[in-house]
């Protein structure tokens, strides 16, 4: 350009003109672009929920039942029962999930190896991620709930089937991050592998493997479709999540807020913004327990 | 390191795999035994019929080029390649008169007589205490005093315990990469292993902490016999009593190669008196 003549000696030191600053500027504004498009949703959902919800909202509301009628209008009654279901049957349904797809997942990782089993197990374990939420709340309505009626329980086993692929995928990808030369370290101390497995390979793990079960959990506690064929709909507190009807905030969420009474649709959005604030909360405390068990790796 | 080479200039025979060991004075106890072993990964033979005797409370080195199998063979001294699926040894390897590929051996038992120290420093994702300890423990010593005594005998050992007795509670993963090292020989010591197997421990480490090593592995060598892989053979002169040389053997026909031994002597001998052309060659930099 300019700079060709010898008294001029400033070299200029910026992208040159042309196609490559062109396709540089495009890339950067579709980056911000898209960003800004992904928020727009996320910030909606917000705000409509926390405006139409927040009004609903008391400490009576979470913890009082029993669940009135749809044409109550709002105020009357609270959402206790639900959140009191919600809770019992997601801590059930963690319990059964999570040990499962954690063992699962060191046996994929530590002691399947090329064996085939651990590759079919790997992959149908993948095939139930893809399994609509719907149809494991089927199965379950086929196998358990046309036994033993509808029950806490149904709805904990149906919210399981969704986490267990979930906490094996997770753990397993976090089990594969372990590097190789902490398990030799431990195995040329003299630790058998169920040795070298728990401690050394499990806790250097840890913290992702907590982090992915409770997104885990986060994802079931929101999960309408299993529990419709499995808890039924109980209007009061059923803390016997072994038998008998119960009910949960995703529940109510699609039993109220389709109704025309404004009650009920007051109680649907209150609802709701109490289930995102469940998961917002299981959310923060995947994230200091991962702070914490991270302590030692740095 | 130039010496007078006359005296070997009529030893001509070679590209066999000549593996005699030297006719050095055999003083000590023999701790491993290795008789014509070849090792396979698979099907490819990563090292060939490779043989020789390894004495107590001695250090032996095995140096070569890359790709020449010694860390292979030093594996095998630990049985650590059985955690390498497809792969398996060929000939005996007998450790104190014991054949340690025999049926009814125990891999954890003979690593925990044969420990052994990496190339990159693997301490545990925990405190520095909790690293040393760490073996004591699953060898089932609970009691808080005697795992104290042990970690701070340790420490000491690997010349570490000046620098980390203020923070024994601190990371393991925190300490520079010779700290490191060190912590990871004193995990080893820990143990109190019969032999202590050494894959090229100093070869992420700066001239200074090197030197720290290698005054650790003479200050223990008198309760410990050490085998150590390295590619430095300044390294090799200066640590060792013995000296195996490896080299790669190329078969231009199938595209194959495979490692093996060439030669094997007491250190002395083997840097100023090689009797195999190719250890010649590598020991004086006109190869590798």
């Amino acid at each position: 350009m300019a700079a060709v003549t010898a008294e001029t000696q400033q070299p200029d030191l910026r992208e040159a003109r042309g196609w490559r600053r062109t396709k540089n500027r495009i890339m950067t504004i579709l980056m911000v672009v898209s960003f800004v498009v992904v928020l727009i949703p996320l910030g909606f959902v917000l705000v409509s929920v926390i405006a139409k919800g927040a009004s609903v909202i008391s400490w009576s509301f979470l913890t009082s039942g029993p669940i009135p009628p749809i044409v109550v209008p709002a105020g009357v009654g609270g959402m206790g029962p639900a959140v009191l279901g919600t809770i019992e049957i997601t801590a059930l349904a963690t319990v059964i999930a999570v040990p499962l797809g954690i063992l699962g997942a060191i046996y994929l990782n530590e002691y399947g190896g090329k064996n085939p089993l651990a590759a079919l197990i790997g992959f149908m374990s993948d095939v139930m991620t893809g399994v609509p939420s719907i149809i494991m709340g089927l199965f379950i309505f086929t196998i358990w709930v046309l036994h033993f009626g509808l029950s806490g329980l149904a709805g904990a086993f149906a919210l399981a089937c969704l986490m267990l692929p979930i906490v094996i995928r997770s753990s397993y990808e976090m089990l594969r991050l372990v590097p190789n030369s902490l398990r030799e370290g431990s195995y040329a101390l003299g630790a058998t592998k169920a040795r070298v497995t728990v401690t050394v390979v499990l806790p250097a793990a840890i913290g992702g493997i907590v982090s992915g079960a409770l997104l885990a959990v986060a994802r079931a506690a929101g999960e309408t479709a299993p529990l419709l064929f499995c808890i039924g709909a109980a209007a009061s507190a059923n803390p016997n999540v072994f038998s008998g009807a119960n009910t949960a905030l995703p529940s109510q969420i699609f039993a109220n807020a389709n109704q025309p009474y404004p009650g009920a649709q007051d109680r649907g959005w209150g609802a709701a913004l109490t289930l995102i604030a469940i998961c917002f909360i299981l959310m923060i405390a995947a994230r200091i327990v991962t702070a914490r068990f991270a302590r030692y790796s740095r | 390191m130039e010496q007078s080479e006359q005296d070997t200039v009529t030893n001509f025979t070679v590209p066999e795999p000549a593996t005699k060991p030297s006719a050095a004075p055999a003083t000590g106890t023999p701790v491993f035994d290795v008789k014509g072993v070849s090792i396979y990964y698979g099907s490819f033979r990563a090292v060939t019929n490779v043989s020789l005797t390894i004495y107590e409370n001695e250090i032996t080195a095995f140096i070569g080029p890359s790709g020449c199998g010694k860390t292979t063979v030093l594996r095998t001294l630990n049985r650590m390649n059985d955690l390498v699926v497809g792969a398996h040894v060929e000939g005996e390897v007998e450790y104190r008169g014991e054949a340690l590929y025999a049926k009814d051996v125990s891999a954890t038992a003979v690593r925990r007589r044969i420990g052994m120290v990496f190339q990159k420093p693997n301490p545990f994702p925990k405190s520095i205490y909790d690293n040393v300890a760490y073996g004591p423990r699953i060898n089932g010593i609970r009691n808080k005093g005697k795992l104290d005594e042990i970690v701070e005998r340790s420490l000491r050992q690997a010349a570490l315990w000046d620098e980390v007795k203020n923070r024994l509670k601190n990371s393991g993963l925190g300490l520079s990469g010779g700290q490191a090292q060190r912590l990871c020989i004193a995990r080893t010591l820990a143990v109190e292993p019969d032999v202590v197997l050494m894959d090229e421990p100093a070869s992420a480490l700066d001239p200074i902490a090197t030197a720290a090593i290698e005054d650790l592995m003479k200050d223990i060598k008198s309760e410990y016999t050490i085998v150590i892989v390295t590619h430095n053979m300044q390294q090799a002169t200066r640590v060792s009593d013995r000296t195996a040389f490896y080299s790669v053997l190329v078969d231009s026909e199938n595209d194959t190669r495979t490692g093996t031994l060439v030669e094997y002597a007491p250190t002395a001998d083997l840097f100023g008196n090689p009797r195999d052309e190719r250890t010649k060659a590598y020991v004086t930099g006109r190869m590798g």
